[in-house]
């Protein structure tokens, strides 16, 4: 199941030095809120995706903590001020302790 | 899309039969909203600064689109440190919480959340100095978009 789990990434390559930048993310996962029922009524335990950490030349950006009234499929755009060249990094993790990761460069012109 | 219909229909019928068995217990209220919010943040916010903008009617409870955004000019003098997100009409209060420094440059996230029934969301930020702004929204849902 963690196979159809995938980070999406949407960051521009290029920004002028100072530039503010908009960072869209997405992964795909299932956000079970625990509330629902399967077929035979019994509870579906809650797996959901917890955290995102996001650093600019490993100096933290952004944590996010979701619960789960985040919807299936978390999307998440956020803003970036770029000073220098150098690689947004983002960490995913869920509540069985899986992490996945993505990166993405931005060079200065 | 078959999935997605179902999904809201058991929702529905699991928040009446909720409804029916403990009658509000189950789901967060305004109060429990504000103790989670006093849970993570000292003193009491003042109402500005923060913008929630979300769809008056949201057809899908399951996906609502929202941005949250807060007033500051996010310099290493003066940052938004923390954005606290709740939901009053959810089984639990929390939505969300961001930790902003200031290489984010602007203090905005748009997330798709999920919303049980008609509800009020609740942004507070925290400023680095620790004053703490928040603002308030309202968002009815239409359960049964499904033709249910």
């Amino acid at each position: 199941m963690s196979d159809d789990i995938k980070p999406r990434l949407r960051v521009p390559t290029t920004a002028k030095k100072g530039e503010v930048v908009e960072v869209k993310t997405l992964i795909t996962h299932p956000m079970e809120n625990g509330q629902r029922k399967d077929a035979d009524g019994k509870l579906v335990p809650r797996l959901i995706v917890n955290s995102l950490a996001v650093t600019y030349n490993d100096k933290p950006v952004l944590n996010a903590t979701l619960e789960p009234a985040i919807a299936a499929n978390p999307y998440l755009a956020f803003f970036l001020k770029v000073e220098e060249s150098g690689t947004l990094k983002f960490k995913w993790t869920d509540d069985a302790k899986q992490s996945w990761t993505a990166e993405s460069k931005i060079e200065v012109a | 899309m078959t999935i997605r219909c179902t999904t809201i229909r058991r929702r529905s019928a699991l928040l009446s039969i909720a409804g029916v068995l403990v009658a509000r217990g189950a789901l967060a209220t305004p109060d429990s909203t504000k103790e989670w919010l006093a849970g993570l943040t000292k003193g009491a916010p003042k109402e500005g600064k923060v913008t929630l903008k979300a769809p008056e009617i949201a057809e899908n409870g399951n996906a609502v689109p929202l941005t949250v955004s807060v007033e500051s000019e996010m310099s290493e003098k003066s940052w938004v440190k923390a954005l606290y997100v709740a939901a009053d009409g959810n089984p639990n209060p929390g939505v969300a919480i961001y930790e902003f420094t200031p290489m984010s440059g602007k203090a905005e996230v748009q997330m798709r959340i999920r919303l049980a029934q008609t509800q009020k969301l609740v942004a507070v930020a925290e400023m680095n100095d620790g004053t703490l702004y928040t603002a308030s929204r309202e968002v009815k849902v239409t359960i049964g978009g499904c033709g249910g």
